[in-house]
């Protein structure tokens, strides 16, 4: 097991810049995810650390060891592909044989390295298949085992979970996490579902144009994104965003939006107002409560749509000519056109520079 | 008990309308391949038979055009070397043309197609263009190429020169084909095996390689059968007897004297027909897959 190092690493496709001074250090064991929209360059960074691409600028390091111009099958790593690019004229468990062969393993150590493997991915009765003969959800075993067969110090995962159905992505994604700590495997996961990414990795890198946007715990990126981007990519549904101004008054603190004000708590105020006038209000659907009556500094609005998703329901709010999302529980039983009051929780409020996009917060 | 009436009554007329469609397809299908199929028939009836009737209709059943088997060819007063050493040289031009066109071929396909270098769309529209000249207008330029390079009029080695430059004229599209085969597979798996801890080299052969065996097929069987049908080159570079091919043996069949055997030269033509026959009934599934493209994934 390996620490992995990105040092100012860039990659250039022609004119296009996939790839802008990305530094990111993966600890040995840690499951970490790039999480991003397509085209933000993640899958870039996974090619170069597996050294498919080189790096145009910048160094990548295993522990202490320069690896940036070392060949693939120099860097013992395993990597999982989105099509699991699986070898079509191969047996199952000749595809799974094919690294340890490629290592001069023994042949008598191949077949039992290849039958525990196996079975510990539960595909040990389809090892004389093809892989056309395989359900998606077999093959991505397969190319698991094909991946981890071989030991490697590093697993490279590039969206391994987006070919299967819903109900099969949910059960891979806790057997996955099952598997990289029981192994301790370095894992770099590349994924645009930010879902998966909360719910295995241990820090997520979010990339955007690529860049790095913020690398932190799941739980850090949700209640402190250091943008508006990684506030708008985190969390379903996304967070609503407003633009207005802060300001202050005989020692109190109000935002205003040009649609409605409210009242900011001081220690909030205090800190927005000393950054910046021209801000963006952020806050989560999750983090709003709605009242039927008008309560002390809360905001009036109709209710436009309801969305109901079974467990809650989502509410779209019109205050003004702005209309944000609210999740509110379906035994409201909110109808189009009712009038309704938003109370915000102040502690759950973000706030972001209007120019800049950084969070004023953190 | 009316209603049921007209419906039987129009479901016998879709039918009839249905069986008249298929009937239109069928005719219009079948009456080009008449001509054709009245050729090969000739072929077969005229080659086992002492005479026939109105060109198909065989009688009298014989061996006797199939001497050349056994014996050598008399042609008047002229005869010609038995046909088994000129088979083999016809084999060996055929299998050394197929050789070196999936040689050359199946490893420029890969370049073409995987590797970025300078002026690489330049030179496959290069070697699309040198596909444009048949090897007719080329005669003597290439005969004095062969003269300088010590090849004519030199038995066997003439042979060597004449595969060299069809295997040189079935290159261009041959790589080309093969180039469409290594396109379609995709990065990942080549990826994967670089990942698994091949290198270039090995990740070609025994991850690329095998993918593409349905092209290899497909170029190895048309460049065999080009080899196979070669004529002009023969005929023109080629002056001892001992060296013919086929096709330029069954030419003096017909070229040197008014009277014509037709019963030895259809035999002679089946014969010549064998291998290609063989081709193509074996191989039937593979080409079709090429026609409509590609591998099937």
């Amino acid at each position: 097991m390996v620490k992995v190092t990105l040092k100012n690493i860039t990659k250039v496709f022609g004119k296009v810049v996939a790839v802008n001074n990305l530094n990111l250090e993966v600890r040995d064991g840690e499951f970490v995810a790039l999480l991003g929209p397509s085209g933000c360059g993640k899958t870039t960074t996974l090619l170069m650390i597996a050294g498919i691409y080189r790096p145009t600028k910048g160094r990548i390091y295993f522990d202490d060891e320069d690896v940036t111009f070392l060949p693939p099958k120099d860097r013992n790593i395993g990597m999982v592909f989105q099509s699991y690019a699986l070898y079509p004229h191969m047996t199952v468990y000749d595809n799974i044989a094919f690294p340890l062969k490629l290592k001069k393993v023994p042949k008598n150590e191949i077949d039992k390295k290849v039958r525990e493997i196996a079975k510990l991915l539960r595909i040990d009765n389809l090892l004389n298949r093809k892989p056309a003969q395989l359900s998606g959800g077999q093959q991505q075993r397969v190319a698991l085992g094909r991946a981890l067969a071989k030991e490697p110090d590093v697993l490279l995962l590039d969206e391994p979970l987006s070919n299967l159905d819903a109900k099969l992505r949910v059960l891979m994604r806790a057997e996955l996490k099952r598997l990289q700590k029981e192994l301790k495997i370095t894992t770099i996961y590349v994924t645009h579902d930010q879902v998966e990414a909360m719910s295995m990795a241990d820090r997520i890198a979010v990339m955007n144009a690529g860049r790095l946007q913020q690398y932190a715990e799941p739980e850090k990126l949700y209640n402190k994104p250091a943008n508006i981007f990684v506030a708008g990519f985190i969390g379903n549904p996304p967070m609503n965003f407003i633009d207005g101004t802060v300001y202050s008054k005989n020692g109190r603190f109000f935002f205003d939006s040009g649609e409605f004000t409210i009242e900011l708590s001081k220690e909030i105020g205090e800190i927005v107002t000393s950054k910046a006038s021209e801000v963006v209000m952020g806050f989560r659907p999750e983090h709003v409560k709605i009242s039927l009556s008008e309560q002390p500094n809360s905001v009036e609005g109709l209710v436009y749509v309801v969305e109901p998703l079974g467990r809650d329901v989502v509410v779209n709010v019109k205050i003004g000519s702005i209309i944000v999302k609210i999740l509110a529980s379906p035994d409201l039983n909110l109808e189009p056109g009712q009038k309704i009051w938003l109370i915000f929780d102040q502690r759950r409020l973000h706030f972001f520079d209007k120019k800049s996009g950084l969070s004023l917060l953190v | 008990m009316a209603r049921k009436k007209v419906v039987k009554y129009s479901r016998s007329r879709a039918l009839l309308w249905t069986v008249a469609k298929y009937l239109a397809v069928v005719l219009i299908a079948v009456i080009p391949l008449i001509p054709i199929w009245t050729m090969v028939l000739w072929l077969f009836m005229q080659s086992f038979s002492s005479k026939v009737i109105m060109g198909i209709v065989p009688a009298g059943l014989t061996l006797n055009n199939w001497r050349f088997l056994w014996a050598p060819l008399k042609m008047g007063l002229k005869e010609y070397p038995n046909i088994w050493p000129i088979t083999f040289n016809t084999l060996a031009l055929a299998l050394g043309v197929s050789g070196l066109v999936v040689f050359v071929s199946v490893l420029g396909g890969y370049a073409l197609s995987r590797m970025e270098f300078k002026g690489r769309t330049p030179l496959m529209e290069f070697i699309i263009a040198l596909h444009a000249f048949p090897s007719i207008i080329l005669l003597i330029a290439l005969f004095v190429i062969l003269n300088k390079l010590g090849l004519y009029g030199k038995g066997f080695m003439t042979l060597v020169g004449i595969m060299l430059i069809k295997a040189g004229l079935e290159i261009p599209m041959a790589t080309w084909i093969i180039k469409g085969f290594f396109d379609a597979i995709p990065w990942d798996i080549e990826w994967a095996a670089l990942v698994d801890g091949c290198s270039r080299w090995r990740a070609w052969r025994s991850v690329i390689l095998p993918q593409v065996l349905p092209g290899i097929g497909a170029i190895s069987i048309f460049s065999f059968l080009s080899g196979w049908s070669e004529f002009i080159l023969v005929f023109t570079y080629v002056k001892n007897e001992a060296y013919y091919t086929l096709p330029v043996l069954i030419y003096h069949m017909i070229g040197e004297y008014k009277f014509i055997d037709w019963g030895l030269l259809s035999a002679l033509g089946l014969f010549f027909t064998i291998p290609t026959l063989i081709f193509f009934s074996t191989s039937q599934k593979l080409l079709l897959r090429i026609y409509v493209g590609g591998i099937k994934r």
